[in-house]
């Protein structure tokens, strides 16, 4: 069975808690087990702690990577930005020795270190690529006719050059994920286009970034799709807090609620009731 | 007419940002930057100030502010400048010389306080709760220990006092 360390972030745990549910019972009927990271924290944030102080990024984010390092596990991650965060660091920490042992000056101050062997993966690819699209076929009980939009986000698959997951122009994983459930992903403009919520836009300046979201709803409209499938929880708190000023009421599910569904879950276990845009199953 | 200032590069290439010199202007970043579509923000603009050293500029200019981080731009640039990393370079810049917007502080305080970008309360306990899950999720929030290291860190960093 494989096994990894369950990075929860802070959206899903905080605002949206169904994502994290989803996500373990999800993972359970895969046969993934999920160990908990209980001494963890915020990854931190890459568009706004890293914005603010690169130092404390990396210290922060390799005090995570070595509490998975610690349990002779990789990191799972269920967040378009956790995934970035981790990533990036544990990349820059695993090319750059001189800088990994900066950090660890840091970390010696808390009796840790790390030694640059952790890998960060994504909930979305570790079944793209380790579980695979017909093992995840063989466990859906309830086949899905939805119309949906596939929302890579920006995290997911960028910056390519290191992430080496899809075409970041043209991708297809996620869409191939969806129609695993029997879902048809429809075709729209600007597809992998940002939400508008990273960066500390959403933050900063809440007017710009709703216009980002408004240009998506826009798109997904005109695609016909009837549903926002992501793989990021800030993704889906900008579209699902966001698109009621907009005059919009697309229902958003994480992937994980999408295959939740499919798989049998009861309504109930979905977390829904944190939603602001009603979703009808 | 604006004056260069060399010694920029060095300032900028501490913080990670240093391969903006790589940059040839050709604008492939501003055509694909969907802050550019909304805002005044040209990225262009903004590598060609990090060369020139146009730091009280950049620093003082809300267009700083206005990248997602999407890494649209990064993507398609044919000299293959992190253009993502220039900005965050500058952006440590800004903070470090006191530009911090209050929301964004805000952000910071969280982290500061909950070992968290955003705050737990009494709703989200109760959702949890109702999905058979721990009302506090098994992070630092749950974890003194754990939080007093992260605190350790922060403060190592000098994060609590570039925010506080």
């Amino acid at each position: 069975m494989a096994k990894y360390a369950f990075f929860l972030g802070c959206i899903a745990p905080l605002r949206y808690p169904g994502i994290e549910k989803s996500t373990r019972v999800v993972c359970e009927k895969l046969g993934i087990e999920l160990v908990d990271l209980t001494d963890a924290s915020c990854c931190p944030a890459p568009g706004v702690i890293k914005a603010f102080d690169k130092k404390t990024w990396l210290a922060a984010a390799a005090r995570n990577l070595a509490l998975a390092e610690k349990k002779g596990l990789d990191i799972i991650t269920i967040c378009n930005g956790c995934y970035g965060s981790l990533f990036d660091a544990a990349y820059e920490l695993h090319e750059d020795k001189a800088l990994l042992a900066d950090v660890n000056k840091i970390l010696a101050k808390i009796g840790m270190e790390y030694k640059g062997t952790t890998k960060v993966r994504h909930f979305a690819e570790v079944l793209y690529n380790e579980v695979g699209i017909e093992a995840i076929k063989s466990k859906i009980t309830k086949p899905l006719e939805y119309e949906v939009a596939a929302f890579y986000g920006c995290h997911f698959l960028k910056p390519s050059k290191i992430k080496q997951l899809d075409d970041p122009e043209n991708p297809h994983i996620l869409d191939d994920l969806i129609e695993a459930t029997g879902a048809k992903s429809m075709p729209r403009k600007q597809r992998t286009m940002c939400c508008g919520a990273g960066g500390g836009l959403r933050a900063g300046f809440p007017n710009t970034a709703m216009k980002f979201t408004k240009t998506n709803l826009e798109n997904i409209k005109e695609s016909g799709a009837k549903y926002i499938i992501d793989v990021c929880p800030f993704c889906h708190l900008q579209f699902d807090l966001g698109q009621k000023d907009l005059g919009f009421s697309f229902p958003v599910l994480h992937l994980s609620q999408l295959y939740g569904i499919a798989m049998g879950m009861d309504a109930k276990e979905l977390g829904l009731s944190a939603h602001q845009t009603p979703v009808k199953l | 007419m604006v004056t260069p200032n060399p010694a920029f590069a060095s300032e900028l290439a501490a913080y990670g940002g240093e391969n903006a010199k790589m940059c040839f202007q050709c604008g492939t970043c501003t055509a694909s930057c969907p802050s550019g579509r909304e805002t005044a923000f040209r990225t262009r603009k903004l590598v060609r100030m990090a060369q020139l050293g146009l730091r009280e500029e950049m620093i003082s200019s809300e267009d700083l502010w206005q990248c997602t981080t999407c890494y649209a731009c990064q993507e398609r640039c044919p000299r293959g400048v992190q253009i993502v990393d220039v900005v965050i370079a500058i952006r440590n810049i800004a903070v470090a010389s006191g530009k911090i917007y209050a929301n964004h502080k805000k952000t910071g305080e969280n982290l500061l306080k909950y070992g968290h970008t955003v705050s737990i309360n009494d709703k989200v306990k109760a959702q949890r709760a109702e999905l058979g899950l721990p009302e506090v999720p098994p992070t630092v929030l749950a974890n003194e220990k754990a939080k007093a290291d992260l605190d350790i860190i922060l403060k190592a960093t000098g994060f609590d006092k570039l925010i506080g």
